[in-house]
């Protein structure tokens, strides 16, 4: 029965972290069709900006929630503006040009931090099931998933910001006639999709080798979430999470985290093979 | 289009850098031959997506996939075997059997570019991280073992076909390196020059026009695809070969990005372009891994994002164009652009 729960746990877990570490990444392809490779790099400098604060005596929280999203949502709109603006429209180039973007800042972080920095310890105790012990860290994650997905849900569907933002996703020709700034938009998507990668990273701080190498971790997950979920911004991504993390912990348990890895990988190829546009391509068309 | 001088120059290039191969060990140091060796191998490396990603309109990030599976392939079934002959065989036929799965469920599925690189890029990611959890007893083919995360060390190199006890020494080895790279680079204009590059050029100018024409798309790039595996299977014996050792950062995310850079500096839809550009790329690292002030992670992220922005077409075919204007500015006054087909 202890058993169950632990896992059980994971598997709450899994999802949630899919959910964090993708959603910057399907805030930006489901707006603006493009999966930017520095993704990994954006949740790399969340999380270097949590333990630089943190070390410099700014409280944990604060440096999690605040800073590293409003840091990483200014590097965000910075590359925007001097670096994919440039390439609306050239979808490939605009792949490589954010590859080489993500060589550039892990490049750039190796030679301002070194190969390693001190990390921060995890801020929550921890609790017990039975004889099994789980830290208290893992329920967060899951609250955070949440009230993440919430947020983007209130904003899409009761602000105007998020009226424009689902016209602009639905048809960004008709928005311009409307007198939508789509480049404004675009702009300002890029921005929130890398604070929230700044988010993710900042979460990830505690639980995980901070490194300038560390998006690698992370992004073949969040790719094959996004992709497998599409180019919807919630339902995708939470459909796309819950599916594949239920898949990933279930897999892990029985054989090991990176057999696990593995036969997500398998899973979601099959998918794409019936569905190649993603989960929301085929049952949440023109949907959030 | 294709003009039969084009072919005879490259068949007249050919024979001379053949010969410079031969003759390079007379003129320069160990060290240098063995330098050398490796950029072969790598060139081979840059053909395979070059071949595929110019010619066939496949977007393949992670073609070290291959390269890392021809690797790891050659390593197991040379140590196995004792003989590096059917090895190498080995090396290309695992590879091209990954590639026609994976490339079955890809291009099948009718995914889009984005889709497809990002998936490549994935796999590429996920055999990294299974190859390293590869570490123990339980994880051996036959004699060879794994070795997860230290790679695999003192793997038989090539040696005689027909004769696995004489193995050839490093300047032979270069010698067949460098001949490989030259064969592997005439066989491919040969394709490309056949019906079937044709076919598989037409398919990449507009796919649907291909099929309305009665060309199935997708078993053409399929073939492509698997071709491209081959090619880089081969590259990765040939790698294995030179450092007789392969450990997982053959799958690294770092490699997979080299190759596209070399590809995009290069000239996409030529195949010296890749060449060139992965020996001019290798070269750049070197140099820059002498010295301490600059990571080579940010020097080739830099290079890639100025050649997107600025120089998208690649070095070979913007000389070209270049030459052409230059050519027929010459020739008569008035042309101002003569009407280019790409080959």
């Amino acid at each position: 029965m202890d058993i169950a729960i632990i896992v059980g746990l994971d598997v709450v877990n899994g999802i949630a972290s899919l959910i964090l570490i993708s959603a910057g990444l399907a805030v930006i392809f489901g707006m603006m069709k493009i999966i930017n490779l520095a993704h990994g790099e954006f949740l790399m400098l969340g999380a270097y900006a949590t333990v630089l604060s943190v070390s410099a005596g700014a409280n944990i929280w604060l440096a999690m929630l605040v800073i590293a999203p409003v840091f990483v949502g200014l590097v965000g709109v910075i590359v925007e503006r001097c670096l994919i603006q440039f390439l609306y429209g050239r979808l490939v180039d605009t792949m490589l040009a954010t590859w080489g973007l993500s060589l550039m800042i892990v490049g750039a972080t190796t030679m301002i931090f070194g190969n390693t920095i001190a990390g921060v310890s995890s801020p929550l105790g921890s609790f017990t099931v039975g004889a099994y012990q789980s830290s208290l860290y893992t329920p967060f994650l899951a609250v955070m998933a949440i009230l993440l997905m919430a947020t983007v849900w209130a904003v899409m569907r009761y602000t105007r910001v998020g009226l424009i933002a689902r016209a602009v996703m639905q048809n960004p020709e008709m928005a311009a006639t409307l007198g939508v700034n789509p480049t404004r938009v675009y702009m300002a998507t890029f921005g929130v999709g890398a604070a929230m990668s700044g988010l993710a990273g900042g979460l990830l701080a505690p639980i995980a080798g901070v490194v300038p190498t560390m998006g690698a971790a992370y992004i073949a997950k969040a790719f094959i979430t996004v992709v497998g979920g599409g180019t919807s911004i919630l339902w995708g991504l939470i459909t796309a999470s819950g599916l594949f993390g239920f898949i990933n912990q279930i897999a892990a348990f029985l054989t090991t985290p990176v057999f696990g890895e593995v036969i997500l990988f398998v899973a979601a190829v099959g998918l794409i093979r019936m569905l190649p546009t993603g989960i929301a391509g085929k049952f949440f068309k023109g949907r959030l | 289009m294709q003009s039969s001088g084009g072919m005879t120059v490259a068949l007249i290039g050919s024979a001379v850098v053949a010969a410079g191969v031969v003759a390079a060990p007379h003129f320069v140091d160990l060290f240098q031959v063995m330098q050398l060796t490796v950029f072969a191998a790598m060139a081979v490396l840059a053909l395979s997506l070059g071949f595929i990603w110019g010619y066939g309109g496949i977007l393949c990030f992670g073609q070290t996939c291959f390269f890392g599976l021809g690797a790891y392939a050659y390593a197991v079934a040379a140590i196995n075997f004792g003989d590096s002959t059917p090895a190498i065989l080995i090396a290309i036929l695992v590879p091209v059997a990954f590639a026609a799965l994976l490339g079955y469920f890809m291009i099948y599925g009718g995914i889009s570019d984005v889709y497809l690189g990002v998936i490549t890029l994935t796999v590429s990611l996920i055999l990294f991280n299974l190859v390293n959890s590869t570490a123990g007893d339980f994880y051996k083919i036959g004699d060879a073992r794994l070795g997860g995360f230290n790679g695999m060390p003192g793997v038989p190199t090539f040696n005689m076909p027909g004769d696995a006890s004489y193995i050839l020494s490093p300047e032979e080895a270069w010698i067949a390196t460098g001949l490989a790279l030259i064969m592997v680079y005439l066989g491919l204009r040969l394709l490309i020059a056949s019906s079937f590059g044709r076919i598989i050029i037409a398919i990449r100018e507009n796919e649907t026009r291909a099929a309305l024409l009665g060309y199935d798309p997708r078993i053409y790039k399929l073939v492509t695809f698997m071709i491209g595996g081959a090619v880089a299977g081969f590259a990765g014996a040939l790698y294995v070969n030179w450092g007789a050792f392969v450990s997982p950062t053959i799958f690294a995310l770092g490699l997979s990005a080299q190759i596209i850079i070399w590809v995009i500096i290069g000239g996409r839809g030529t195949l010296i372009g890749p060449v060139i550009g992965c020996l001019l790329l290798q070269w750049m690292v070197t140099e820059i891994g002498a010295q301490q002030a600059l990571d080579a992670n940010f020097i080739l992220g830099a290079i890639l994002v100025v050649f997107v922005l600025l120089v998208p077409k690649g070095i070979a075919p913007t000389l070209r164009d270049l030459a052409l204007t230059w050519i027929n500015r010459s020739k008569s006054g008035t042309a101002k652009t003569g009407v280019k087909v790409k080959i």
